[in-house]
Parts: structure tokens; sequence; C-alpha cells
């Protein structure tokens, strides 16, 4: 350990070469993220779930739609893109949130459980910069997870029921292509749509070093959403539920797409993104970590 | 209520569960509207002549709704559908009373309570028993009136009520403004449109009158005849006709015109709401074309209306159409300039469903100007077929069928319940059916197609024919839109001009159009003698399918809250990051002190309390400064706030009062002088799941720093992992974490190395080297501070010391100085008396070589402090003190600050 070369350094009292905008670079991130196993299990089940849901329709035979359940299910297997939306709307109300609470209810939390996060902090990584990064990186993992699986279901339903028009019962049907065209806008619709639970994820992140604490509570909001909106007698007020438009997608799968509802999910979803966000935001940034 | 079979009703009621949720859900927002003010219903039988001049009476059964207040105001007359009687008006007529109307409803002849012979809306009959409400309204105090028994009012009412208000205001001046629902402008045409007798239809309707369910008694001449017809008995006569011959004639003709206000068409000068149905086979979209070309011709405004429902079922929209007809009369009748009566030309499409409303969605099409069936544009769709010849069947068996009453309704719901089976059926041999190309684009078609085709008809009977227009999806699902089919009579060979029924239908780009013509129908009469036509298409045949550009889709409104919630969060959240206790902190952030540029660190006055407390400090008023080159042990027992400290010195905590500069920088959280400190504070912090190879790795990159920085050999050279390093952490013991985590603290070789407890979980081999390791790496004049519990521990690698307990500084300075001198010797002794002390005392003091010579305090002994010169060694003075008799049990080095420390930390240890 050789003691005399001279250190620059910088007006900002900075070791030499230290950039604050350079700390923590989202290829790390997503490198330090990636080779996690819960991350391949998600992905695992993103992918799994088209199949297994094509293997229950072949030994089960074709769906029969219950009184009063979506036509959605009962067409799945008319096409490829039937199959895929299908797919997406079992998924819809619970199954994306999980990926979702997941890769943001544990980015932080699961720092501060392998005590990693004060060495991250003292390298300094900026507070705000460690959540943003985190922040960004579980978002393009939810992406990919909430992408992948329709996309897999549009595969995996294209090869067992061929490419062909998405038949609505409802509403006559819709050419293949405008209806690969809605699955892509629908996806991410989904997405977004699960920015709420993201950024409530998030927030409880930074206020547990409890992993699972943060992931739970993330997806309890979820249910708790889920089940007050069944509750029709809250009537307009459920529209304010993190969870209300998780649906709403339904009504574009028409030759006279009804963007209402979509409209209102994105305007909670970002709503409560933003609030949340900022709630994790402000109480990472002054928290004292302990962990 | 319209006229409606029951058949009709029972299917949509049983099929269609969402449309009678949203019917229920009418039906509540009706009654319930401005329920505040309460509704007295007077109920009064008038009796009045059969017929102008008549000797015999009939008695009607009259309702007069109001709130019971004597300001005079506008009346409005709410007559019934057929079968219907006044108690089916009841809810609408609260709604309107309640919204500052005067409204009365009566039971039409023949039907409710009401007696005499059904005539049909015919002028010497129901019309003038209309006429006398009117007078009578005329006369009440409390209706607004315009000129002596002239009341201000207007007319509603669906089907047979809808038909009345249009005749009353033919007939009588003093009505000022009407709301018609779908209902009949011509009723020749609608019963036997082209000449073509609409038995199914005509059927329903004259047995529905004949024995339905009305329970009224039958006085008067009319009455029921020997065959259960309880119409007029000219009425009842010409169905018996034309149910068995299948044709109108004249006297028949004569009779429908009168109860048609087509024949009153030019003195129909009122504004006048059309709402038509457009799933109506009985009163097609044509009737109501024909209504308000001839009203507006009159000079009086007109809206066009075309609703989702109509006598073959679907939505009804009752509320939106009530709120409408509020809407007319409170423009028309209350003269409120202000009131929107909305847009001349309205049309209701089917938008799908909405999952998250639940129902089937309806949107509004609308626009300023109505555009007539033959709308204001138009589009040709060239069509293509070989000459087809169509069988007539004998007795017109078995028939093609498309327009059944109610099958209207089927039809959509065939759609709804995820049947693409459609309901229309033509048979094989008794249809021609000519087809376009794929459309290139969407077709909307609002109007009524044209098409001409080539007839050759044999024999003399004339042919009869029916057209419809299906819309045939690139699946060949076929669609007839609304179910609805034109019949038309040929009775000459050549070509015919055909008029498709009008609907507003959307066909989708890749459908195509396909032209059917069939020889049989079942809800018409055909001719029942057996023939062949034969149809063909003149080459470049094209149909000719009107179109209104300005008709747009209503867009469907979105709640202000969908724009107001994101700009309130946006707001909100910019608010929450800007305050809060970081971001203020950070506007005040202290300037670099450049008289402490040198000291690697410099801690003032820094306290911490416990979190959740007041006055329980774990840090209290702690101040020191390390010089570059030392090697600073901060010492403490457990719980002396070392950790803490160390936090602070990251950044990690932030402190409740004082300051840290590292190199002259303040530190607060994410310093950007902390890249010069590298750190292990309690405990190894890595991802389990990675190799410790690529732990250092990540963090370094983590950092942002040039990787030539990183010095990565000379720390894994201390972390000393071997072929381990390429295991996840996870299978690390506690040493090997401890190690690489002090090679990642000394990755980049920091200017000042901060190292809690680092010899923890070591074995003493490893605690040696890592010693080594502390004391090379300061002697490069790198600064080094490690905390420790032991005296030991840092005793042999430090130069500096910070003894701290209870989270307060208790000594700080040169280890020598803090440890007392190796020329300070304790020498313990046995029990001694105090003269024996003193004695010894005295004669040691006289010796050469040693400064100082005092009692021990803590325990038996002396304190002899030598000569840093060495003239007497150590040895010199065991033999000097074993000559003076002192009972020598030891000699050591006198530890003052274990004494100290035992002391305050006796009570816990």
């Amino acid at each position: 350990m050789s003691s005399t070369e001279t250190v620059n350094v910088q007006t900002s009292g900075a070791a030499p070469g230290y950039r604050p905008s350079r700390t923590l670079p989202l290829r790390v991130e997503a490198r330090r993220q990636l080779s996690r196993r819960r991350t391949f299990v998600v992905f695992g089940i993103m992918v799994a779930l088209p199949v297994i849901v094509w293997a229950a329709f072949a030994v089960g035979g074709t769906p029969s739609g219950r009184d009063g359940s979506p036509s959605l299910i009962a067409a799945a297997t008319a096409s490829g893109v039937n199959f895929a939306f299908a797919v997406l709307f079992m998924a819809s109300g619970f199954l994306l949130s999980v990926p979702v609470a997941l890769f943001f209810g544990d980015t932080v939390a699961s720092e501060a459980s392998w005590s990693s996060l004060r060495y991250l902090l003292a390298a300094p990584v900026p507070r705000a910069r460690l959540l943003a990064s985190k922040l960004t990186v579980a978002l393009g993992f939810s992406a990919v997870a909430v992408l992948v699986l329709p996309l897999v279901a549009l595969g995996v339903g294209t090869a067992a029921y061929g490419w062909g028009e998405l038949h609505l019962s409802l509403a006559g049907s819709l050419p293949a292509g405008t209806a690969a065209g809605r699955l892509a806008l629908v996806a991410v619709y989904l997405l977004v749509c699960q920015l709420s639970i993201a950024g409530f994820a998030l927030w409880m992140s930074t206020l547990t070093d409890a992993p699972l604490g943060a992931v739970g509570g993330a997806v309890g909001l979820a249910i708790l959403s889920g089940i007050l909106d069944n509750i029709t007698a809250l009537g307009s007020l459920r529209d304010f539920l993190p969870t209300h438009g998780m649906y709403a997608w339904v009504d574009v799968l028409q030759p006279n797409p009804d963007w209402t509802g979509v409209v209102e999910g994105l305007s909670m979803a970002v709503a409560l993104a933003l609030v949340f966000g900022a709630l994790a935001f402000r109480h990472f940034r002054a928290k004292d970590v302990v962990s | 209520m319209p006229l409606r079979p029951r058949l009709t009703r029972r299917w949509t009621a049983a099929a269609v569960a969402a449309l009678v949720v949203l019917g229920g859900g009418t039906a509540v927002a009706a009654s319930g509207g401005g329920g505040a003010v309460a509704v007295t219903e007077q109920d009064q039988v008038f009796t009045m002549p059969e017929t102008p001049g008549s000797s015999q009476s009939v008695r009607i059964d009259t309702a007069y709704f109001t709130t019971g207040d004597a300001t005079p105001r506008p009346a409005v007359l709410l007559a019934h559908g057929f079968g219907g009687s006044k108690d089916d008006m009841a809810a609408e007529a609260r709604f309107l009373a309640q919204h500052g109307y005067r409204v009365m409803t009566w039971s039409a002849r023949g039907f409710g309570k009401s007696t005499g012979a059904i005539g049909l809306d015919a002028p010497d009959r129901e019309v003038a028993d209309v006429q006398r409400l009117i007078d009578w309204l005329g006369h009440r105090p409390d209706v607004l009136r315009d000129g002596p028994d002239d009341p201000r009012v207007g007319i509603a009412g669906a089907s047979y009520g809808g038909a009345i208000s249009l005749l009353t205001a033919g007939h009588d001046r003093r009505v000022d403004a009407i709301a018609p629902q779908i209902t009949w402008w011509d009723l020749n045409d609608a019963l036997f449109p082209d000449g073509v007798f609409k038995k199914l239809w005509a059927g329903v309707f004259f047995t529905t009158g004949g024995t339905g369910s009305t329970n009224g008694g039958h006085g008067g001449t009319g009455g029921t005849d020997a065959t259960g017809c309880r119409f007029t008995t000219a009425l009842c006569q010409v169905y018996e006709r034309a149910a068995l011959s299948g044709t109108s004639d004249p006297a028949a003709t004569a009779l429908l015109a009168q109860s048609s206000p087509d024949s009153v068409a030019g003195s129909i000068k009122v504004p006048t709401l059309i709402t038509q149905g457009q799933n109506d086979s009985l009163f097609p979209l044509s009737q109501a074309d024909a209504m308000a070309r001839a009203i507006r011709a009159n000079g009086a405004p007109v809206a066009v209306d075309w609703s989702s429902g109509g006598h073959d079922g679907g939505d009804q929209e009752s509320a939106r159409v009530q709120a409408r007809t509020l809407a007319w009369f409170d423009r028309y009748l209350k003269h409120d300039q202000g009131v929107d009566t909305g847009p001349a030309f309205r049309v209701t499409r089917t938008g799908g469903v909405s999952v998250s409303a639940g129902q089937v969605v309806q949107i509004g099409a609308s626009a300023d100007r109505y555009p007539t069936v033959d709308g204001t544009g138009r589009r040709t769709v060239a069509l293509d077929g070989p000459p087809q010849a169509v069988a007539n069947p004998a007795g017109g068996m078995p028939p093609a069928i498309s327009s059944v009453p109610g099958l209207g309704a089927l039809g959509q719901l065939g759609g709804l319940l995820g049947g693409n089976v459609s309901l229309s059926q033509d048979m094989p041999g008794q249809y021609a059916a000519f087809q376009s190309a794929p459309l290139g684009s969407p077709l909307q078609l609002t109007g009524s197609p044209g098409v001409k085709v080539q007839v050759t008809v044999d024999g003399t009977a004339p042919a009869v024919l029916f057209a419809k227009l299906y819309d045939v999806a690139p699946d060949g699902t076929t669609t007839l839109p609304h179910q609805l089919v034109t019949p038309l009579r040929v009775t000459a060979s050549g070509p015919v001009e055909v008029r498709l029924p009008a609907v507003d239908h959307d066909f989708a780009a890749g459908h195509r159009l396909r032209l059917v013509l069939a020889s049989t129908d079942l809800g018409f009469s055909s001719p029942a003698q057996p023939a062949v036509y034969r149809l063909s298409l003149a080459p470049g045949t094209a149909l000719t399918l009107p179109t209104d550009a300005a008709l747009t889709d209503d867009r469907s409104s979105l709640p202000l809250w969908v724009w107001l919630v994101p700009l309130v969060a946006a707001a909100l959240a910019v608010a929450l990051v800007v305050t809060g206790r970081g971001a203020r902190r950070r506007r005040v952030t202290r300037a670099f002190d450049q008289e402490l540029a040198t000291l690697p660190l410099v801690v003032e006055g820094l306290s911490k309390r416990y979190q959740g407390s007041t006055d329980r400090y774990a840090v209290k008023d702690l101040s020191f400064r390390v010089e570059r080159g030392q090697v600073l042990g901060l010492l403490g027992p457990n719980g002396a706030g070392k950790t803490t400290t160390m936090r602070m010195l990251m950044g990690l905590i932030r402190p409740d009062a004082g300051s840290v500069h590292l190199f002259g920088h303040p530190v607060t959280a994410g310093a950007p002088v902390l890249s010069r400190v590298g750190a292990f504070v309690e405990g190894a912090g890595f991802l389990p799941h990675l190799s410790g190879r690529a732990n250092l790795d990540l963090y370094w990159r983590a950092t942002g720093r040039p990787e030539a920085d990183a010095h990565v050999a000379q720390a894994l050279e201390i972390a000393d992992l071997g072929e381990a390093l390429e295991r996840p952490v996870r299978t690390y013991s506690q040493g090997m974490r401890q190690r690489l985590a002090i090679a990642q603290a000394m990755l980049g070789l920091p200017e000042l190395l901060i190292l809690d407890e680092p010899t923890n979980g070591l074995d003493p081999q490893q605690i040696r080297e890592m010693r080594a390791v502390i004391t090379r790496y300061a002697a490069g004049g790198r600064t080094v501070i490690v905390s420790s519990h032991l005296l030991s521990e840092v005793e042999q690698t430090c130069t500096h010391l910070v003894v701290m307990t209870q989270g307060r500084l208790l000594a700080a300075g040169p280890v020598a100085e803090i440890t007392g001198n190796d020329d300070e010797l304790l020498v313990g002794t046995g029990e001694m008396s105090a003269e024996a002390i003193d004695s010894a005392v005295t004669e040691l003091r006289r010796l050469d070589g040693v400064a100082s010579v005092a009692p021990a305090t803590e325990e038996p002994g002396l304190l002899v402090r030598l000569d840093a010169g060495g003239g007497l060694p150590v040895a010199g003075l065991l033999a000097e003190l074993l000559r003076l008799n002192v009972p020598v049990e030891r000699v050591g080095p006198h530890r003052r600050l274990e004494d100290a420390f035992l002391t305050l930390t006796g009570d816990r240890a």
C-alpha cells in the first residue's frame, strides 16, 4: 500500500473521478437485482402462466363463461389474440400487482435488511439518486413482467389457436392487427395502472427494513382496494380506488372503444403514484439509516 | 307505455337483465327526482259524447297532477300507449308536475277504466276527447292561459299516445308543443308499406286492442263485436278484410288516413320533438322522417331523435327521452330561452359494454341539422352478382325471417349473449343476393340506402319482394341491422328502385354489404300463388348509401376530476418534496471551512437523541479532531455511542446538534466528500446472492468512479478469501464477511478509513494481520479511525484515542497520554501500613532515575515514574523495592485508562 500518490481533490471535497450523477448507474442496479432468485421466479411465472392456462383449456376443454362473467374468458380459445386478452383479464385484478409490489416494495427494504444500504449511501450515492435509480430499475423490471405476460400469451395462443381476429361476443370482432395493437395499448395501460401500487410499495419500502413487510403492505393495499371495489354501495367513490381501473381496458375492446374508464384509471394511477412517490422521496431523504 | 306486445316485454325482461337494471334505475330516478315537492293526484271521470252530436256517451278516466299551488303554470297532457292506461303515465306525470307543470293523464277510449270502442285516434273520437280535456284545462285557474279557453298546453306520449299528440296538434290550434315518440305518421304506409300487408304486426295490434288485459267496462255503441274486436265496427271490418286478403282497399285506406297525422300535416305548426326507435319494424324511421319533413315545412322547430328502442324492444332510453321532453317543454311552454333542447338530430349508437359501469354503453351522435333519411352526403358501393331466379313458394310458406315483433331486440340480444348467430333467415331458392367487395374503409350509413334492381315477373299477380341489406363480416357472419326489411310490390317487369330501411349502422372496413331480395317474409303477407321471379343487376349497379358527415359522436364527457386529481396530486407531490426536514436542511448547507481543510475529521458539539426521546442522548456534545496520519481509536464500552457517532460521520443519521467536517467539508447525507472516506460500520453489508468479487465490483461501480482507482488487488489481498471469492456471500462465515467488508472499505484507498470493531469475529492470527494492515495503511499519510470496546485492541494499533462512555467524551489525545506512560509503573503490593508506605515513598524519591512516586489509589501499591533517560531500569527499581522491604507482588505498567474505564463501566459489566 504505497502512500505517496497525490490526490486531486475536487472543490466539492469529493475524491477524484467522483460525480454524484454517475453513482449507482442503472446498469449496475439492474445487475444487482437481476441475479436475484425472486426476479427469475417472477419472470418465470409470467412466462408459465399462459402455458398453464393453455394446458388447463386443453385438459378441461373450451371454457364456458359463468353467468355474468366476462365473455373474454369464454371466447379465450377463439384465436391467439383472444387467448392473450383472456390471460390478461385473468391476471388483471391481482396477479399483475404482485410483481410490481415485489419489485418496488423490495427494492430499498431488501438493501436495508442486507445492511448494504448504508454502504451505498456512504459511497456516497445521494439518496434521491439512489431512490431514482431503484425506482427506474423496478419500473423496468415491472414493465418486463407486465408486458411479457401478454406477449407470451399471444405467442402461446397463436400457436394453439391460430392467428385470427379478436372475437368479442359483445361487440362483434376486431381484425387481428387492430386487436394486437389494442393488446399492446392495454398492456401499457395495465402497467401504468399498477403505478399506484408501485408508488405505495416504494413508500413502504423506505418505511421499513423488512422487505416482506413492504411487499405485503402493497399487496394488501391491492387486495383491500379490490374488496372495496366490489362493494357497489360505495358508488362513484370506487372510482378513486387504486385498483378500480384495472379492468377498465375491457371497454376499449370494441369497434367503438370507450376510453372513459381507461382515462379515469390513468388519472388515478398517475395521481396516486405521484403522491406515494413524493412521500417515498420525502421520507427517505430525511430518514436516519440505522439498518 | 308504447304499444308493445307482452311477448316482447317478457323476452326483453328475461333476456336483457342489464337493460332491466337500467330501467329500474330510471324509475328510481324519475320518482326520486326533485322529490321535495309533494305531488297530488286528482282522479276524475269525464263523460263525453261518443262522437260530436251523438246521444251516446263514453266515460273517460283522467288524473290531474299538481303540486297544489295556485300559480298558473303550463299544462302537459301525457298520453299512454296502445294497451296501456293512464296509470302507465303516473311516474312521468309526477316528474313533470315537480318540474312546474300541471299534468293530465287519461285512459283513452277502450283502455283502462275508460269506456267506448277504440277509434285508433280518430278525429271525431279520441282527438275530440283530448280537445275537451284542453277545454277543461282552459278553465283551471292554476293553468297558464294564452287566451280565453286557451291553456298553454303540450302533449307527449309514445306510439298510440304519440299519434294523438300529433293529431290533436293538427286539429286544435291551442296545442303549443308536442313530443311524440315511436309513433306513426301515415298508418296506411305503416301497415301496408308499398301495399304489402304487415300482417304480423297488424294482428298483434288489433288483437291486443281486442283481447288485451284492459278491464274497463264496454259502454257505448262500439263495444265488443262477435269476434272479440274492441275497435269501432268500421275498424274491425278493415282488419278482417285485410287479414283475409292481405291487401288494403279504398275504404280501409280512407279510414286509416283519418287516423294518420299525415292527413293534417299542413296544420301541425307547433314545436315538435320527434323520438323514433331504431328497433322498430312497426313504425320505422321513415315514419319519423315524413313527420319531420312535413312539420319543418310548416316552419315549426323540429328535433329528431333516433333512440335505441322502438316497438321491437331494446333500451327505450326512458330517462333520457323524459329529460329531453322536459327540456323541450321548458323551452316551448315555459318559454325559458336558456334551456338547451339538444341537437336538431341525434342518434343513439351502441358503443358496446362498459365493464366498469356494468352496462351496455350507448353513445350519442348528433348534428345541428336533421339530414333526413336521404343523408347530407352519400357513398356508393358497387354490387355484384349473377342474375338469379327467386321462387315464391305456394302459400308463401315457409317464409324468410327478418322482422318479427320483438325480434329486433332479440337480434341485438343475439349479439349481447355471445352468439354470432344471425336470427334472420332466408330460405334457399327464395332469395337473390348481390354482394359488394370488402369495404376499403369504414362506412357509417345514416339513412335509407337505395339501389336499382332489374326484376322480371312472370304471370299476372304482382310480385312482392322483401329487400334487406346485410353486413357481412370477413368470417362470413351476417348481421341484418335492426332486423329491418322493406317490402316492395312489383307490378311489371323492369327496373325497380328499391329504398332499403333507414338505419344508422357502421359497416367496418373489410366487411361486405349484401343486398338480399326474398320472396317471403314472416311479418308480411305475400302472394300465395307460386311464381318465379328473375332478379339481376345492370352492370355497374351500385348501392347509394346516405351518410351525414356532420353527425359526430358526442364526446363522452370525462368527469372533471380526471384532470383535477393528477394536478392536485402533482401539486401535493411537489409540496411534499420541497417541505420536510431534508429539504430545509439542504438549503442551509454549511459552507466549506478552509481552516479545517487539512484535518480529516473535526467533530464539534455533536449530539444525537434516541429516537422519540427528548432528553436521552445516544451522543451528547461530542467534540474531537483527527489529524492526518493518525490512527484514532474510538474507545468505549458497548452502548457508549461509538456506532452512532460513526453513522453521523457517514451522513447516515442526522445529528440533532453539532457538526461533522471531513477535510473541511460539512457532512450531510450523501455529501460528496464522503467519497474520500471508506467505512466499515456495524457489520458487513453484501448482496447475499452475489459472489464476493461481484459484490466488490458492483459496489465500486455504484460509486461511479473510474475502475482504475479501485485498487481491487490490494483490497482482495486484505480480504484473503482465495477461491471463496467466487462463491455467493451467503455461504461465507462471519469472519470472511468481515474481511470482505474491510476490503470493500479500502477500495479506492480512501484518505480516511473508518472501521467499526474490525476484529470482531476474527481469529487471533487474523486479528494480528488486521492490526498490521491498519498500521501499514496509516503509514502512508492516510488516516484511520478504529472503534473498539477493548482497550488492548486500540492500544496496540492506535496513535490517538477518543474515549467515550454513555455518549459523552471521556478523554481524547495521544495513546500514551491517555493510557499512561510506559515509564509509570504500578507496583502492586500486599497490605502495607501507612507508615510503611510513607517510608517507602520517601526512600524511593531519593533514588536516581525516579521522577515521582505516589501511593496508588485504587489498590494497594505504589505508582512509580522513572526518568525518561532510563537511568534506572525496571529491574533496578525492583531490586530497590525489595531492598526497602516493600512486599512486591507484581510490577507492571500503570493503565490509568483501564482503571477509569472499569470504574465507569463497573456497574454494567
